[in-house]
């Protein structure tokens, strides 16, 4: 049977992209923020998961406004990141994994959770980027697993309550552990922390609720879930609410978790950019 | 039932919540900026903005936000700042520069206050 082994998070700024393409590794502004990784990267180097559930938000190019699913999941043999309109170098294909895409899909919606199912889907730098600070030189790191992108929205309000996306979660993890064949699984969780682009408030961070934040999605997420999403556009900021994102992963780890690391920096571009490994206990 | 979070428009400061009625006002703008991930379509606009402005359908606000480059007057006229990222991608604008634009700011002044967050 398929096992959830443990959740990540990260940031997943445009930015960042840019910074490991130029090899900013110990560049001062950047050195603080990808010092949360190699710990990561160490557990995945033991542990050697065969799939990632990757969970991002789009930002507009795998979806317009034209229709927007609330939760899409991918079902592509493969996935390939594209020009999100200021031109990237061209990346090999990330490898999907369709049959447990389908499997993911017909349980989601048996669950009642119903999701748009994509078979070709463009992955931008929420997907991309997670991969690459996950498994440096992605996708051409042979020990990348195969993935699959779950993207919810966040554009265009009405967004998902918090509790929902923790209750998304909840069901994925039923759907994965469902799996008839042996898979060791992690879930990412990508986006965040606070920051907001758009308006008068622009360049707006909040530490002491991302900390908050941090702090409760461990032991307490669902004390996260009485947040309504005003409250979260507000302490977050506009393009704060990709928390929704860590909550989807969350609910998909179980009850019980053990925090094995965590880092979180201010700012990397105008964000505040928070960083966990969650292992799920037995 | 109660639709208990229906106005979105609830009042944060210096923040537009991009709603459904923001999505009906601002659909030929953020069509035209979503069009924008193609190199191409970039191309095309910057060889002759008014013509592909034309094309998308664009109503006089939107025209003149475009033609200022002025970020708070796009996002007053419907635009998304996802979509607007890749307007300000065409002019190689990124986020500290229309960050500090919004807020009246150099960009080394927003680049600063983006720094004290952290303190
Ligand atoms: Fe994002």
């Amino acid at each position: 049977m398929a096992k959830i082994l443990g959740g990540l998070t990260t940031s997943h700024i445009p930015a960042v992209g840019n910074a490991i393409h130029n090899g900013l590794f110990d560049d001062p502004y950047w050195k603080p923020f990808f010092d949360g990784y190699p710990p990561i990267r160490d557990w995945l180097d033991e542990h050697k998961p065969d799939l990632a559930i990757n969970i991002y938000n789009d930002h507009g190019l795998g979806f317009f406004l034209d229709k927007m699913p609330t939760f899409a999941i991918g079902a592509a043999h493969e996935y390939r990141n594209e020009d999100e309109g200021w031109g990237i170098p061209q990346l090999p294909p990330f490898p999907g994994a369709p049959e447990v895409s389908w499997h993911i899909i017909e349980s989601m919606v048996e669950q009642e959770f119903d999701i748009t199912s994509c078979q070709e889907l463009a992955v931008d730098h929420g997907f991309v980027v997670p991969m690459q600070l996950f498994w440096p030189g992605a996708p051409g790191n042979s020990d990348m697993p195969r993935s699959i992108p779950i993207s919810a929205n966040t554009v265009q309000h009405p967004i998902p309550t918090l509790k929902r996306a923790l209750d998304f979660g909840k069901a994925l993890r039923r759907a994965i552990e469902s799996y008839p064949e042996d898979l060791k699984v992690v879930v990412l969780g990508t986006g965040g922390l606070s920051h907001q682009l758009d308006g008068e408030r622009a360049g707006f961070i909040n530490k002491e609720f991302d900390q908050y934040c941090m702090e409760k999605i461990v032991d307490d997420p669902e004390a996260l879930t009485k947040i309504s999403r005003m409250e979260l556009v507000e302490k977050a900021g506009a393009q704060g609410t990709e928390f929704l994102m860590w909550m989807m992963m969350r609910g998909a780890l179980g009850d019980k978790v053990v925090r094995r690391h965590s880092n979180y920096h201010i700012p990397i571009s105008n964000t505040g950019a928070g960083t966990m490994l969650l292992e799920c206990v037995e | 039932m109660d639709i208990t979070e229906f106005d979105h428009h609830s009042p944060i400061p210096g923040t537009t919540v991009f709603d459904g009625r923001m999505a009906m006002k601002g659909y030929a703008l953020n069509k035209m900026c979503y069009s924008f991930n193609g190199a191409e379509a970039r191309e095309e606009y910057l060889a002759d903005p008014e013509a592909y402005m034309e094309k998308f359908g664009l109503n006089d606000e939107q025209k003149q936000a475009c033609r200022d480059k002025n970020v708070l007057a796009l996002i007053a006229a419907g635009g998304n700042i996802y979509y607007l990222a890749k307007f300000a991608g065409i002019y190689r604008l990124d986020v500290q520069d229309i960050g500090a634009q919004q807020t009246g700011m150099t960009k080394e002044d927003f680049k600063e206050k983006l720094r004290k967050a952290g303190d």
